[in-house]
């Protein structure tokens, strides 16, 4: 424990976590809309064989956008380049933003890297996260004696 | 290495005020974000329009009145069920008023990567004209 004073950010982000795996598996919360803690906002969709997590993210070329996968989590980065305005245009309005981005989500399973696929059209992003076969609950067949 | 390492925030969106016209659409209806840049020959609008592409966008020019609509298509996610919700999926309205005398046949409109780019090229002739002012 005496890290957490040393390494603030990391103990936050750990139980910033935390916090969002309850809240994926809490009923109460259906139809909420979240803050999200960093960029991108994603949405996750779930059954039983997986998740689907999406992502919003126009203006992004798909070739500075990196999607990995390691074991039970996805990280999602990447860099949203400005686009090539000419230095003497003048500026009326900007509110789209710019720069750096990195997430990672901590799945509640582990993924089967092979089956993984990632697409990107129109600006959003979604990645199907198949559960790995040996992750999926075994069924246990109760035999009478 | 001089990359500038700025991180990107989330932005929060805003949903489009009520507009005159009633919607018929049970979708929230967001305000896109936006980029205005003007040169001395044209006017340039950068919109994010995630999930639109050239078939949903609807960009029209009433009067000096420039209107851009998206109408999003939703994820398909069939068999799926949402579990954990950080942005909702809607459409785009937003409606600008033009300063400037735009050559209606030139203006181009690009949707790349959910991003519509505009161009609205400025009519020549609206160039300044000067009236001299006599005294009588």
């Amino acid at each position: 424990m005496y890290h957490r004073f040393r390494m603030p950010s990391i103990w936050q982000d750990m139980d910033q976590l935390q916090r969002e795996m309850n809240r994926l598996f809490d009923v109460s919360n259906q139809g909420r809309v979240f803050n999200s803690p960093s960029y991108p906002a994603i949405n996750i969709w779930t059954n039983e064989e997986g998740q689907l997590i999406s992502a919003e993210m126009p203006g992004i070329r798909p070739e500075d956008l990196e999607v990995d996968v390691t074991g039970d989590a996805l990280s999602i980065s990447g860099e949203r380049k400005a686009d090539g305005i000419e230095v003497d245009a003048h500026l009326h309005r900007q509110e789209r933003n710019s720069g750096l981005f990195s997430r990672t989500i901590q799945l509640p399973f582990m993924v089967d890297t092979n089956k993984v696929e990632a697409s990107f059209k129109d600006g959003v992003l979604v990645v199907t996260l198949p559960r790995a076969d040996a992750d999926k609950p075994k069924k246990i067949t109760v035999r009478q004696k | 290495m001089a990359k500038k390492e700025q991180a990107m925030e989330v932005q929060v969106r805003e949903e489009s005020p009520a507009e005159d016209v009633e919607r018929t659409r049970a979708r929230r209806c967001f305000v896109p974000k936006t980029d205005i840049y003007e040169t001395d020959n044209e006017i340039i609008i950068l919109a994010d329009l995630p999930g639109a592409n050239d078939k949903t966008v609807d960009v029209t020019l009433e009067k000096n009145v420039l209107s851009i609509s998206a109408l999003i298509t939703p994820l398909n996610s069939a068999g799926y069920e949402l579990a954990y919700a950080e942005y909702e999926q809607g459409d785009y309205q937003r409606n600008f008023r033009l300063s400037d005398e735009i050559d209606r046949e030139k203006i181009e409109a690009v949707v790349r990567d959910g991003v519509l780019r505009l161009k609205l090229p400025k009519v020549k002739e609206a160039a300044v004209k000067k009236i001299t002012v006599k005294t009588s």
